[in-house]
């Protein structure tokens, strides 16, 4: 069984490095895990995108997802200016940063569950960035992880270390938080 | 024993670096290779790695220092891409002609214009008569394992040869993914210290590379042939030896699914695990399809490849190069000419298709397989996949 998540950010926004903590988390579990950036010249504050490719084999795919099951956007804007909602498997979740209730986004073209979390005020209540640029690519898969299930509590926190270069104690409490919210 | 981990490639190849206990690395950063030197600077810093870190003002000084100190008899390491492999393109054939054993990974990208960053075969197929050993890795373990066998078999007294690493960018290059990595322990049961002889020696001055006219120049590239095409029993010597110790395995090619084949695609670098599973779907709707992917490019595994295609009568190719004035990319010639002369003469049909990053996905290969089935084409010129027309 393949499953395959799409994160949409900025450039500077950490998308990259939350897909790399979610298949590393995934890959904890026993699991094959691929993560990788949409491949260019990034540039800060322009929209961008990571996948995960998760099986419980050998994953004998290295195109693009196009057909994502799960898709994360770590800035609310972006879900009115791109088509975050592309190709999304009929029924996947759309995890959005935003301080918008899921109604608000009635305009998606796409069958998916829209789930809306204020990231932003938890990522800065840790201190983690400031009002202008919360840094919410950790957080976010606290709140993916339980509103999927897709991944344990304790996977995602032992993945972190690796990837976290600094503030990787915030990080944490921010993303055992989201995790513990309810949605 | 061996650590399974989700890494990086670009990490693991140059974990796999200093496995080997490169004594000299000198290159220059270029998207997307920067990753690999990024890590060994970083491990040489850290003093992970006790070898002497150069950073050159070129890739043309990367090379140039590679030379000097394989002729010096340190084990020594580069990496570059693209635009960067093309600057290094004239010292790259000094390396294969002085003999110098030294290894090189080339995160395959495309070449300008118009800049472009991501992956194609661009850049390695201009350079595929250098002289030198050259492999391409499907996945994050083959870069890991050839990387330590690259400098075993460069080094060896019957070879003593560059040896290149192929690897796609990004796809590759940039990919976390499962890797075993072998423990320093079982890369020191594989790989010998290094113990090439110093041919340059302040106590002995000698020049290396000098002029040879007419009288021995033929002769000269002749035996270097012979060098080259003689490294692959030894190269097979190693595999064997690397499947003993790791269990994993390693031929100049892969098959995948060819028993009663109707269509062979004939792929190389990571874009084969796409296409294998490409194969899964047709073979689900009842279409025999196989692949054939080329591990060893050169020196070019011929026999190897005629008999594995045997006796399968359509061949579909993947060319990630478009050679401008040639009936067919370097892949399709070089299968093509394979079978020359050959009692079997199958239906080949090359496909230029995945430039300069543009996807390749497992329609890309349906599409190639249905098209050569219905024989759209007997005919020599290459068929270009997925061209938008304005």
């Amino acid at each position: 069984m393949m499953l395959e998540i799409r994160i949409h950010g900025r450039g500077g926004q950490g998308a990259v490095i939350a897909s790399q903590i979610l298949s590393y988390a995934f890959f904890l579990a026993g699991r094959y895990a691929q993560s990788f950036p949409t491949f260019g010249a990034e540039r800060r504050g322009a929209p961008v995108a990571s996948f995960v490719r998760v099986s419980d084999a050998f994953i004998n795919l290295r195109s693009q997802v196009v057909n994502p099951d799960h898709v994360l956007v770590l800035s609310a804007k972006l879900a009115e200016t791109v088509n975050v909602t592309s190709g999304i498997h009929a029924g996947g979740i759309v995890l959005i940063n935003s301080d918008n209730t899921p109604e608000y986004y009635s305009f998606f073209e796409d069958e998916c569950r829209v789930v809306t979390a204020n990231i932003n005020r938890l990522a800065l209540e840790h201190g983690l960035g400031n009002r202008i640029m919360p840094l919410v690519n950790v957080p976010v898969l606290g709140a993916f992880a339980k509103v999927s299930g897709l991944v344990s509590r304790e996977h995602l926190e032992a993945a972190l270390p690796r990837f976290v270069p600094a503030g990787l104690e915030a990080n944490r409490l921010a993303m055992l938080e989201a995790y513990d919210n309810e949605y | 024993m061996g650590l399974r981990t989700g890494i990086e490639v670009s990490l693991a190849l140059a974990e796999a670096v200093g496995l080997s206990r490169a004594d000299v690395i000198a290159a220059y950063p270029i998207t997307p290779q920067t990753h690999i030197v990024e890590h060994l600077a970083e491990m040489v810093a850290e003093g992970r790695l006790d070898a002497e870190y150069v950073a050159v003002e070129s890739e043309h000084s990367a090379i140039s220092a590679c030379l000097g100190s394989a002729a010096a008899g340190a084990r020594t390491f580069t990496a570059t891409a693209s635009q960067g492999l093309a600057f290094m393109h004239e010292i790259l054939f000094i390396a294969s002609s002085m003999r110098l054993p030294l290894v090189m990974a080339v995160a395959n990208r495309t070449l300008s214009s118009p800049i472009n960053i991501l992956a194609d075969h661009s850049d390695i197929m201009p350079e595929r008569d250098i002289g030198w050993v050259q492999l391409f890795a499907e996945n994050g373990q083959e870069a890991h394992d050839l990387t330590l066998q690259a400098f075993k078999l460069a080094e060896d007294s019957q070879v003593l040869l560059p040896v290149l690493i192929s690897l796609d960018g990004f796809f590759l290059s940039h990919m976390i993914e499962p890797v075993t990595l072998i423990s320093q322990e079982e890369a020191d049961a594989f790989l010998s210290p290094c113990t090439l002889k110093p041919r340059l020696d302040p106590a002995e001055p000698r020049t290396l590379g000098a002029l040879g006219g007419p009288e021995v120049y033929t002769e000269v590239k002749q035996q270097q042939n012979e060098a080259l095409c003689g490294a692959v029993p030894v190269l097979e010597k190693i595999w064997n030896e690397f499947s003993g110790q790791f269990g994993r395995s390693y031929r100049s090619l892969e098959t995948y699914r060819l028993d009663n084949a109707e269509i062979a695609l004939i792929t190389m670098g990571a874009v084969s695990e796409t296409a294998r599973s490409s194969v899964d779907q047709l073979r689900e709707r009842g279409i025999r399809a196989g692949l054939v992917r080329i591990r060893l490019w050169r020196p070019f595994p011929v026999r190897e490849l005629l008999s594995s295609l045997d006796p399968i009568p359509c061949i579909a190719v993947l060319d990630r190069m478009l050679s401008p004035g040639s009936v067919n990319g370097p892949v399709a010639l070089e299968v093509k000419s394979a079978f020359y002369q050959h009692s079997r003469q199958p239906r080949i049909n090359c496909f230029v298709a995945g430039l300069g990053g543009r996807e390749l996905s497992r329609r890309t290969f349906i599409e190639m397989v249905n098209r050569s089935l219905a024989g759209e084409s007997h005919d020599t010129p290459s068929i270009h996949l997925d061209v938008r027309h304005a």
